[in-house]
């Protein structure tokens, strides 16, 4: 799998940036907008894919890394003062500690019980948000002020609420993570990381540790995770409670397994699909999350392994 | 000479039953050492014990001169102990390539070039014949091939112990044949650890035999001098002549 036409699946990767960047001078407003949302969540989404698609292990409890960077780039902007790209990286730090630490602790269990164990976490962490109300905002967030959200490159002043600005640099973000999560599964580490899904005792009797790799895969997630949160603070400059809630742990599986866990494009096809169901059924009915619903139903029926999942095991063996 | 592995009132209990019975059990560099015994016999966990897919309840592993008793599964295949599964354990998502690619990348010292993973698995492969099949996923190779890719995997590691768990269970006649070749082929560059059913591959292969029975090493020798033994005729093969 890893060994086979890097040239294609690089060269697919790049179209789909190129893509996306082309998008950016057609769309109408109201989609340019949205685009830019739905690459900074489709990180978030990658950042789950790396440990639920790849690891198998799934965790109910993702929106803490997500709220980290979050929280840790809008807190570092609104009461430390701090720069863009320094809140930026605080917002990656605070990924990167309660990754390890959650991942120390929650790798103890597997399964059913690593499920419960992460989502206690995330509700701990959810529950401390609301406890610190005087720093985070309780549960009315905050609002990351607009002065704060310009980046400067000596004299030049680049104004992220500028929508143009905004989608490049969302699209700036997801091109890396991107191409980064396509390096990581093409590579050795990938590999082992696929064994352990498919059988962690076989892969200890290769030689390999399987707990330093899965806390290594959990890190990485956490980062992607947090590198999502800190960049929806600074885009769109708002930092709320809501993004640390339980729905935020399972709308990041929900748009994996739509769009096909394991695959690398996989996280942007099911958060793309997912926001414009949304999008269109709301605009004709209040009940759209029936709609939403039934769509989910019928997709797990009869694309089980998600869109390009199921695209993969058809038609298109090679996708990564 | 140095024995490469030897084991000291190893012992293991399931609940009541005491499958592996304060075993005390040397093995000399480049032999093949067959292990049979009846069912039930303690075989197949006394080589989980010493690859250390499970813990002993008391007694010593020692491997080349170190006490290896409470080193984790991974760190003795490090050490160069490795184990072929009796249940083919093969990952049948991946392709026989990837399979043999995961010992192999671990193994390799100049750790960057893909070409030397790529020539180390298909060294492998050819070795067990299974390089046209490559890049068919495990699942769907035939059982005996599933078998050889094992075998593969843990030739791939470069062990200096291979621990074979009747690697020869539902192979066809000509594919034994073939095997016997290999394994003789491997004992060239490592000591080999074989349980065995098929008596003439055990007669064929082995330098010495030892006989387990009730979790208890009831005998050991050369093959000729296992055949005579009444012991081992009364309790694994059930008849006295």
């Amino acid at each position: 799998m890893s060994e086979a036409s890097p040239a294609k699946a690089y060269g697919l990767h790049l179209g789909v940036i190129a893509l996306l960047f082309v998008l950016s001078f057609l769309l109408p407003e109201y989609y340019h907008g949205l685009l830019a949302r739905i690459m900074v969540l489709a990180v978030f989404a990658m950042g789950y894919n790396m440990l639920f698609g790849y690891v198998g292990l799934l965790s109910l409890g993702h929106a803490m890394f997500f709220a980290a960077g979050l929280y840790g780039a809008g807190l570092a902007v609104i009461q430390l003062g701090w720069s863009v790209p320094a809140a930026f990286a605080a917002g990656l730090g605070c990924g990167v500690v309660l990754s390890l630490v959650i991942g120390l602790l929650a790798l103890r269990t597997t399964g059913v019980a690593f499920m419960i164990v992460t989502m206690m976490f995330a509700q701990v962490f959810y529950l401390v948000i609301l406890y610190f109300a005087s720093w985070t905002g309780g549960d009315q967030g905050m609002v990351v002020p607009q002065p704060a959200r310009v980046l400067f490159f000596g004299a030049t002043a680049l104004d992220l609420t500028n929508p143009t600005m905004r989608y490049m640099s969302a699209l700036g973000l997801f091109s890396l993570v991107l191409l980064i999560t396509l390096a990581i599964v093409r590579s050795r580490y990938g590999r082992v990381l696929v064994a352990i899904r498919e059988n962690e005792e076989r892969t200890k009797m290769l030689g390999y540790d399987t707990f330093s790799n899965k806390l290594a895969a959990v890190v990485i997630s956490g980062i992607i995770c947090a590198a999502s949160g800190a960049a929806y603070a600074l885009l769109f400059g708002y930092v709320g409670s809501s993004f640390a809630s339980v729905q935020y742990s399972i709308l990041p599986l929900l748009w994996v397994l739509l769009g096909g866990g394991a695959t690398t494009l996989g996280p942007l096809i099911g958060t793309l699909f997912m926001y414009y169901v949304i999008d269109i059924t709301s605009g004709y009915t209040s009940a759209y999350l029936l709609i939403v619903g039934i769509a989910l139903i019928l997709l797990v029926l009869f694309f089980p392994k998600g869109i390009l999942g199921s695209i993969r095991q058809r038609w298109l063996g090679w996708l990564p | 000479m140095m024995p490469l592995l030897t084991t000291k009132g190893l012992s293991r209990n399931f609940g009541g039953l005491r499958a592996v019975d304060s075993v005390d059990f040397t093995l000399m560099p480049s032999e093949i050492r067959a292990v049979i015994g009846p069912n039930g016999a303690g075989k197949t966990t006394f080589v989980s014990l010493v690859s250390g897919c499970i813990q002993p309840s008391s007694g010593m592993i020692v491997f080349d001169g170190a006490d290896i008793t409470g080193l984790p599964a991974y760190v003795r295949v490090r050490q160069g102990i490795a184990y072929t599964f009796q249940i083919t354990s093969v990952f049948a998502n991946l392709t026989a390539y990837d399979n043999v690619a995961l010992p192999v990348q671990r193994t390799l010292s100049d750790g960057r070039s893909k070409g030397a993973v790529r020539a180390g698995v298909m060294a492998a492969l050819e070795r067990t014949g299974l390089a046209d099949r490559a890049h068919m996923p495990a699942g769907q190779l035939s059982y005996g091939h599933q078998r050889l890719l094992e075998v593969a995997m843990g030739l791939a590691l470069k062990p200096r112990l291979l621990i074979l768990d009747e690697p020869t269970q539902g192979l066809a006649d000509s594919e034994i044949d073939n095997f016997i070749t290999l394994v003789r082929e491997i004992a060239g560059s490592a000591t080999v650890l074989l349980i065995e059913h098929n008596m003439p591959v055990v007669m064929q292969l082995a330098d010495r035999i030892t006989v387990f029975n009730a979790g208890k090493i009831l005998a050991e020798g050369t093959p000729e001098a296992i055949r005579e033994n009444v012991a081992v005729q009364e309790a694994y093969l059930g008849t006295a002549p």
